[in-house]
């Protein structure tokens, strides 16, 4: 790699489950700016078994498509002169299936609920949670360790000073279940105790010899504290050393690169905690991906990230139709299907992940699934976001006891100012007010909000890239990744049909609309209009019922969208009565072709 | 874009197939390289360490976790037999002792003096893996198994459900368009592993596992009667771990579907050959497809040669695997480099197909698969 202050061309890729992107970044006078982008199948699938096969297609599309040479064979050519080479490759990865972990725990509603908090935090998918209040018998427990074969597992337990005798136990279980890794019998099982301090010197006794122990800094040291960054760097250590290591052809990658290959949501979460600390806002961010969808968000100045390991839009899919039920995907289809057809539509594009909708009733189907992917991906976001505060959580213990209870999560979708949407259903619509429509839907937006969308899919480049070289990052983000669709204006509350909502006067305009009503007003990119927002009685868009809001929109590429179909959004149950209704706020919006 | 790469499914009359037989935790390798295997040869075997129970023996007895070793009438690592005393209470005078039987038979893992809990363990339970396929043994990895490679005629599915079986092929429909009905079954089929056309329905494939069909290779099957004859939902594809007294291998995808009249053919020209088969699907990393394999006897893989994989070329058969043209075959006629807009708007790659009635169609680069030898 060239000096970090003297890159003239940066070469970044993502390898996702389905995709491989690349994308090729220039300095153009003082400025840097993205040149283009290629992609090509991601190549874990047979015959090839080789993630670097994929990398080495989305690089000579890039080539191709700029006439420039990158490659020598099969070496990326570095430095760069004027006509070849690159000054520095990066690139992210998930293409390894996702990284899943047990946890382990004293207290369910406590110490575990931390360490689940850790994992997930750190990307991975939690497949079981251990505890001793987890009314399961020893037994039960042991054989659970050895059948769900975990790619790693966090014990925590215990605040410093406190129980060392459940920690001990927890851990007597673990080494008499002997689990052994996902990918065979090469390595021992990364296990990470982040636990009682004062226990350190039992659990080592008891797990060092029958697996890879890592110990760190209890993730509960007190009560009322948690500590969860040590755990999750931790799992990210272990995850590219040990699970990502085992992806076909990731050795080889692992040595291209110039900087260590980032987990693709890490790498996303980064550039939107970026944004929101550099505009002050709060933030949520969404990457749909093929087999997992990531939400991250920025309340009240806390950053938090879950993965929804299973669900996503090719490997993941039917997995959203089982944790949804077909009737709930029905419900956004705006035509007659029937049952049985749909179901295998799902199914198939299961087993064929990197097929794409061709005619427009299958563009229909994906973006109805998408809908219930985003919604149930939210609804677990929302019940893991509570109240961290970055690296520390202070909490009261009423408050850690409660969080199950209640679920009360910082996750407010009346404060929210922007949503970024990524991931290929949302960045590659075809027309970008069916992204806005498909975020407005499924996390039913309330208020004022501006939406975004990723452009062409490359926050996972530019995420990466910052840890490297900024500049390069936020510049091309604010020119060439971000494309702003514009504002949504939605008055909450409940009305009757035909009954006045909501009333917007725009430079002059006033635009009155009943309940049930959707409208889309143009208003240009980089354009800001005053506007008087008037909810009636019934309705809320930030300041009471009633209350007027005088304020600034943002224009977009989409515009502004007023939806006054009432929050929570509700859908006719008879069907010919909801696919009217989608039918009308479709054309309304001229959402699709034949709208 | 010489590169362009879509994955197909292997159909192939002859080639060569490696498998690598791994035991679970290492153990002892049973045969050499070069040994010829039946499929059923054991190549490995093992012992899986025992299940455990615990035994909170501070509680039983009424002392401290700290004091449990003085009770203890055995060692950590000692064998048990099951209701042998272990522990034994001092009593009064020598007299109201409690004494703690084994629940089990085993041996002692851990004494605990810090939980007051011991850990017993059952005897260790023996694993052996088999050859999975008639061949010859190529590498020995040692204390973890073996790799037995055969030339075979070969035929990948797209999803399917149960583990390995091995049995006699046998073709229970005249043409892959036929569908798998519960008259075309009956007691004769038990262990076979019948060759079936375009679909199964959950009738025909509930009266498969009453005769006894090991496997069934059929086109399609209806989701809803997937998720009927399973009793849930698949979530994420992976597959192979079903208990359902028969492996079923989906060679085209979910609905009615003919099954591939190069499939068919080649699976009905090897009726009455014995063949091994897995229902195994993984669509994530380490995809891993279901699969039929008929060893071919006396073939030698030395004199076999295997095309490398390439990428889409003008020429090429490929199958369309996405409505509305799911399932026809085409010869490749072009790949125009531009994007192009379809029918949703959205702007892709593209390629031109001529397909076997003649009808040229241009569609999305995505959505065609390679046929491969």
């Amino acid at each position: 790699m060239n000096q970090k202050n003297d890159l003239k061309r940066i070469i970044a890729t993502d390898c996702g489950s389905t995709t491989t992107k690349a994308i090729l970044i220039e300095k153009r006078g003082d400025e840097y700016r993205l040149v283009v982008r290629g992609e090509a199948p991601t190549t874990v699938e047979a015959p090839f078994e080789d993630v670097t096969r994929g990398v080495l297609n989305a690089i000579r599309e890039v080539e191709e498509l700029t006439n420039t040479e990158i490659l020598e064979g099969e070496k990326i050519l570095n430095p760069s002169n004027e006509k070849k080479g690159v000054d520095i490759y990066v690139s992210t990865s998930s293409a390894g299936g996702g990284l899943q972990m047990m946890v382990a725990g004293v207290v369910k509603q406590m110490t575990a609920e931390s360490a689940a908090r850790a994992a997930l935090g750190a990307g991975a998918i939690v497949m079981d949670v251990i505890a001793t209040n987890d009314k399961r018998k020893d037994h039960e427990r042991i054989e659970l360790i050895r059948r769900l074969r975990p790619d790693m597992i966090l014990l925590s337990g215990g605040v410093d000073g406190g129980t060392i005798t459940h920690v001990v136990h927890l851990a007597n279980l673990i080494a008499a279940a002997e689990p052994k890794p996902r990918f065979g019998s090469g390595y021992d099982l990364p296990i990470i105790y982040a636990g009682n301090r004062d226990a350190r010197k039992e659990v080592k006794e008891i797990l060092s010899e029958k697996s890879a122990l890592s110990i760190v800094d209890n993730l509960r040291p007190v009560l009322e504290r948690e500590n969860l960054r040590p755990s999750r760097d931790k799992i990210h250590e272990l995850f590219m050393e040990h699970v990502m290591a085992h992806a076909p052809g990731y050795k080889k990658l692992m040595k291209w690169t110039d900087v260590p290959i980032m987990p693709t949501p890490g790498a996303v979460g980064l550039l939107i905690e970026k944004v929101a600390r550099k505009e002050n806002i709060e933030v949520l961010g969404v990457d749909i991906g093929g087999a997992t969808t990531d939400i991250f968000s920025v309340f009240q100045g806390v950053f938090n990230r879950t993965v929804s390991a299973n669900l996503g839009m090719s490997y993941s899919i039917s997995n959203v139709l089982a944790e949804t039920g077909i009737q709930n995907i029905m419900r956004w289809v705006p035509f007659e299907i029937d049952e049985r057809d749909l179901r295998n539509r799902i199914r198939n594009k299961m087993i064929r992940p990197t097929t794409i909708p061709q005619s427009l009733k299958e563009l229909m189907i994906e973006q109805a699934i998408a809908r219930e992917a985003l919604r149930l991906a939210l609804i677990q976001h929302k019940r893991m976001a509570v109240g961290l505060k970055g690296v520390q959580q202070e909490r009261t213990i009423s408050d850690a006891f409660a969080q199950t209870a209640t679920g009360a999560s910082l996750v407010n979708m009346m404060t929210l100012n922007l949503v970024i949407g990524s991931g290929g259903i949302l960045s590659h619509a075809p027309r970008r007010v069916q992204a806005a429509l498909m975020m407005m839907d499924a996390f039913e937006i309330q208020g004022i909000t501006k939406l975004a969308v990723d452009s062409i899919f490359m926050m996972p480049h530019l995420g990466v890239l910052s840890t490297v070289h900024e500049k390069s990052a936020t510049e091309v983000f604010d020119k060439d990744c971000l494309i702003r669709l514009g504002t949504s204006i939605v008055p909450v509350g409940q009305g009757r049909e035909g009954e006045p909502a909501i009333s917007v006067r725009i430079e002059g305009n006033e635009y009155n609309l009943k309940y049930g009503d959707i409208k889309l007003i143009p208003i240009e990119q980089g354009k800001k209009v005053k506007a008087e927002i008037v909810p009636s009685k019934r309705f809320d868009v930030g300041k009471g019922r009633g209350k007027m809001i005088e304020t600034e929109l943002e224009g977009g590429v989409v515009g502004t969208i007023i939806d006054a179909r009432g929050r929570p959004l509700v859908l006719p149950e008879d069907p010919k009565k909801r696919r009217e209704h989608l039918d009308k706020w479709f054309s309304e919006l001229n959402l699709y072709p034949s709208n | 874009m010489a590169h362009a790469y879509t994955p197909g499914l292997k159909v192939s009359e002859k080639t060569i197939v490696r498998k690598e037989r791994r035991l679970p935790l290492k153990g002892k390798v049973l045969v050499n390289v070069g040994d010829i295997l039946e499929a059923n040869t054991i190549v490995a075997k093992t012992e899986l360490p025992g299940n455990v129970q615990t035994l909170n023996l501070a509680g039983k007895l009424g002392v401290l976790p700290g004091e449990i070793k003085d009770y203890m009438l055995k060692k950590e690592g000692d064998p048990v037999e099951k209701d042998e005393v272990i522990a034994e209470s001092k009593g009064m005078f020598g007299l109201f002792k409690s004494q703690i039987k084994s629940p089990i038979k085993g041996s002692i893992e851990t004494i605990s003096g810090i939980t007051g809990q011991i850990i017993l363990r059952e005897p260790p339970i023996p694993v052996q893996i088999d050859a999975y396929i008639d061949g010859k043994v190529v590498e020995v990895f040692e204390n973890e198994g073996v790799a037995v490679e055969a030339v075979a005629t070969f035929v990948q599915g797209i999803f399917g459900i149960g583990g390995e079986t091995k049995g006699i092929i046998k073709r229970i429909v005249d043409k892959p368009s036929d569908p798998v009905t519960p008259d075309v079954i009956d007691e004769s089929l038990k262990d076979r592993i019948c060759i079936g056309g375009s679909i199964v329905t959950k009738e025909a494939l509930n009266k498969a596992v009453k005769v006894g069909m090991k496997a069934l290779v059929v086109g399609g099957i209806d989701d809803y009667d997937l998720k009927n004859f399973l009793g849930y939902e698949i979530g994420v594809a992976i597959t192979g771990q079903e208990r359902k007294g028969i492996t079923l291998i989906i060679t085209e995808g979910f609905g009615k579907m003919s099954m591939s009249q190069k499939a068919f053919s080649l699976l009905s020209s090897v009726e009455g050959k014995k063949a091994s088969v897995n229902g195994a699907t993984q669509i994530r990393a380490g995809v891993m497809r279901p699969e039929v394999i008929i060893p071919i006897k006396g073939e030698s893989a030395e004199n076999l040669e295997v095309k490398a994989p390439k990428g889409l070329e003008a020429g090429d058969l490929i199958r369309i695997i996405r409505e509305p043209y799911f399932g026809l075959i085409g010869k490749v006629i072009e790949l125009p480099p531009e994007l192009q807009v379809i029918e949703t708007g959205a702007k892709v790659r593209v390629l031109t197909v001529q397909t076997e009635d003649g009808k040229q169609i241009t569609l999305p680069r995505a959505n065609v698969e390679l046929i491969e030898e």
